[in-house]
């Protein structure tokens, strides 16, 4: 059993791909680091310029006081960039070999083919495969890797670039529009409905690197897509830093999917800003699944701009072993009618904490806006713990917000109860934390619909694989 | 020799002795009725009996089908087939009773499709529809009882102990409850009854009674004991040593 299990857990590491950087630029953050980057980018001056005024707001900006967790993360040992040695791709038979083993370890190119319109992958900084389905073409969808989009429509990007997430957010929001590279541009035109999703994959493969990636998702009036990003990363002796982003503009009536499956290793520091401004009648759904990492940071965000517009935000933390995870969700409501919907649950075990921080804020002039907040913590033994802090702002007094916490505990007894009916301690917390996180795992993988039945089997697995680890003895 | 066999037993919880060399013997095919004020150690019995980790056994033995299974985790002595219906069953969200009654009665062969679920909570009176609720979240007492005595039906256990099954019930309730005991030791069990009531050691026709006080068996004999403590309450054992 023991050696069965260690062979299944080995088979879901993320091998080393062990390619050399070709370039990679690492020291301390200044101007002459950033205008390197934007130098080795190619970059148009208006983004240089982007990057620089971010860098003064990282220079200014105060480190958050309650991070926890993060007491290793020296911003100055890091490789900031990094391009890896390979050409881009855009069909698997010119992926070299090293690269092609660690992708069919992931899974990708069987989605690639059953599953998705569209695949990105991103290794390092650098966006190295990069393949989508003709017919997104011909119905004028743009999916393209942020550098290109930046070189070849200048024009649309300013538009959105850190426009709803701007770098004066916050300190690790203003580095990130300092040293950002990668990620994803999607432009889907009005009334034009991408079926399949499209995934954009994150790789960080060395230690001591930072990812910081940028992807921008444009759902034009009427339209609809579903994103799907992923990340993984191997096993390190020291750390890593991802403090990537995603901004989402969603038009009126339009439906915008954004799932995301973190399964980073436990070296990764992970920082994440997410943010979606949805128009009138639109909506979009944050769904979020955060199995890795070490350290995690992330609060899918909603601005609520149009009458009518509407967010469900789905999370779902795995907290084990030595991590912090702290996720939530922010819905903004700015108009009459909006709604919203949040579903957050958390397992905390062998001494993992996880954190919910929640916002829910209605401007006065909202009249009718709906919210609902839902979380609840499972905490499976003593050395865990878990935390809520919501927070509702309401000025307007036709508004409706509802918030329900709860922390349940699984006692010694309740795992007693199961035991004795014959299922190990190890099937029985199973059995308790897919009880538990059913309604929230289904949610994220829109089973209802069908639509993600093959990453849902490979969550499914790997958390009954870290659930039968050892470490309870 | 098959059923249970408990072999001067001495169980500390909390550091707090709760059972002080208790023995007893069931026979498959048996039903004993165990009673005892309430905090005598009934409940502690069965606990240590299905394992436990928090009663920590000093001295003695539990047999199960001749087999010293003292030193077995929980889940090794249920999978011997030892069922534990409890007193006091603790909830879980989100759990649905279908789940646990299948993953359990796949894991103990016993026949866990939807027919064989609903046919065992029939025989209790509960409605098939409870299987798509929350494991004992919002069950009334009553409801508890009939689907802890549901599942010793469907994992048919070599080994029953049923705390208090029949508490809070109805009469209709008590009646079923005492018929399907009788109906597990008719199958080859053997039932360690837990009971306060005097009407359900009657219906269940017991092989034998047992009467515990402070953590002893300080009775043993047969309906006549029940009888006795229902007319002059436990204070007529108290000191005493075996009725027989
Ligand atoms: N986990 C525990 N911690 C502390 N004391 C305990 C624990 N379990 C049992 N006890 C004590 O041991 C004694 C016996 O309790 P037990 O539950 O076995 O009684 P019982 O005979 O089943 O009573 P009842 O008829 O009320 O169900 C009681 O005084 C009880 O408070
Ligand atoms: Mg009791």
């Amino acid at each position: 059993m023991a050696v069965e299990l260690s062979r299944e857990l080995e088979a879901l590491e993320v091998p080393q791909p062990g390619l050399r950087p070709r370039l990679e630029i690492r020291g301390r953050i200044s101007r002459s680091l950033v205008e390197e980057i934007s130098r080795a980018k190619g970059e148009p001056e208006w983004m240089l310029r982007l990057r620089l005024r971010s860098l003064e707001l990282f220079e200014k900006l105060p480190t958050p006081n309650w991070l926890v967790g993060v007491e290793e993360l020296d911003l100055e040992e890091l490789a900031h960039y990094a391009r890896p040695d390979v050409e881009k791709a855009h069909r698997w038979e010119e992926v070299p070999e090293e690269l092609k083993r660690v992708y069919e370890r992931l899974g990708l190119p069987e989605l690639e083919r059953k599953v998705l319109a569209g695949l990105s992958i991103q290794l390092e900084s650098e966006v190295v495969f990069l393949s989508f389905r003709r017919y997104l073409e011909d119905k004028g969808v743009l999916i393209l890797d942020m550098e290109e989009a930046v070189r070849r429509y200048p024009d649309l990007v300013k538009r959105y670039f850190m426009r709803v997430f701007p770098p004066s957010d916050h300190k690790f929001a203003a580095l990130h529009g300092a040293l950002w590279s990668g990620g994803a541009f999607v432009y889907v035109p009005p009334g034009v409905a991408v079926e399949a999703p499209v995934e954009a994959f994150f790789l960080v493969s060395s230690e001591l690197l930072s990812q910081f990636e940028h992807s921008i998702i444009v759902a034009d009036r009427g339209s609809r897509i579903h994103f799907i990003e992923g990340c993984a990363a191997p096993l390190f002796r020291k750390y890593s830093f991802h403090d990537g982003m995603v901004e989402i503009y969603v038009g009126e009536g339009a439906r915008v999917k954004f799932t995301t499956l973190q399964n980073w290793s436990r070296n990764i520091i992970n920082f994440n800003n997410k943010r979606a401004l949805v128009e009138r009648g639109g909506s979009v759904e944050w769904a979020e699944v955060a199995l890795g990492s070490k350290v995690t940071y992330t609060y899918p965000s909603v601005i609520l701009r149009g009458e009518g517009a509407s967010a469900s935000i789905y999370n779902f933390t795995f907290a084990k072993g030595p991590t912090w995870k702290d996720s939530g969700a922010k819905a903004l409501h700015l108009a009459p009618n909006t709604r919203s919907e949040v579903l957050s649950k958390s397992v905390s075990l062998m001494g993992g904490t996880s954190v919910y921080r929640g916002l829910v804020r209605v401007a006065r002039g909202a009249r009718g806006a709906l919210a609902s907040v839902s979380c609840g913590s499972l905490v499976l033994d003593e050395r865990s713990s878990a935390h809520t802090y919501p927070r509702n702002e309401v000025e307007e007094p036709t508004a409706t917000v509802t918030h329900e916490a709860s922390v349940w505990r699984l006692s010694e007894d309740a795992l007693f109860y199961l035991r004795s009916r014959g299922l190990r301690a190890a099937e029985a917390r199973k059995l308790a934390v897919l009880g538990y996180a059913g309604d929230v795992l289904e949610a994220v993988a829109g089973l209802a619909s069908g639509l993600l039945i093959e990453y849902y089997a490979v969550l499914r697995r790997v958390l009954d694989l870290e659930l039968e680890e050892g470490g309870y003895g | 020799m098959g059923g249970l066999e408990v072999d001067g037993l001495t169980v500390s919880v909390e550091g707090r002795r709760v059972l002080r060399g208790v023995s007893l013997s069931v026979r498959g095919g048996e039903v004993a009725v165990l009673m005892g004020p309430n905090g005598s150690g009934k409940t502690s019995l069965a606990l240590t009996i299905a394992g436990h980790p928090r009663y920590a056994v000093e001295e003695g033995r539990i047999l199960i089908d001749g087999e010293d299974v003292t030193g077995l985790k929980p889940e090794e002595r249920a999978l011997r087939g030892l069922f534990l219906a409890f007193q006091s069953p603790p909830a879980f969200e989100g759990v649905r009773v279908r789940t646990l009654l299948r993953e359990v009665a796949a894991r103990r062969g016993a026949p866990s499709d939807e027919q064989a679920l609903a046919a065992a909570l029939g025989r209790v009176g509960l409605p098939a529809g409870v299987l798509d609720r929350e494991l004992y979240r919002g069950f009334s007492g009553g409801e508890k009882k009939r689907l802890e005595v549901a599942q010793a039906l469907l994992f048919r256990p070599r080994v029953a102990v049923l705390d208090e099954p029949d508490s809070g019930l109805d009469v209709e309730g008590v009646k079923i409850v005492a018929g399907l005991a009788r109906e597990l030791a008719g199958a080859g069990a053997a039932v360690l009854l837990i009971t306060h009531s005097a009407r359900t050691a009657e219906l269940v026709a017991p092989d034998r009674v047992l009467v515990m006080l402070g953590g002893r068996i300080v009775a043993e004999g047969g309906l006549e004991l029940v009888k006795a403590v229902e007319e002059g309450g436990y204070g007529v054992l108290a000191g005493g040593g075996r009725a027989e």
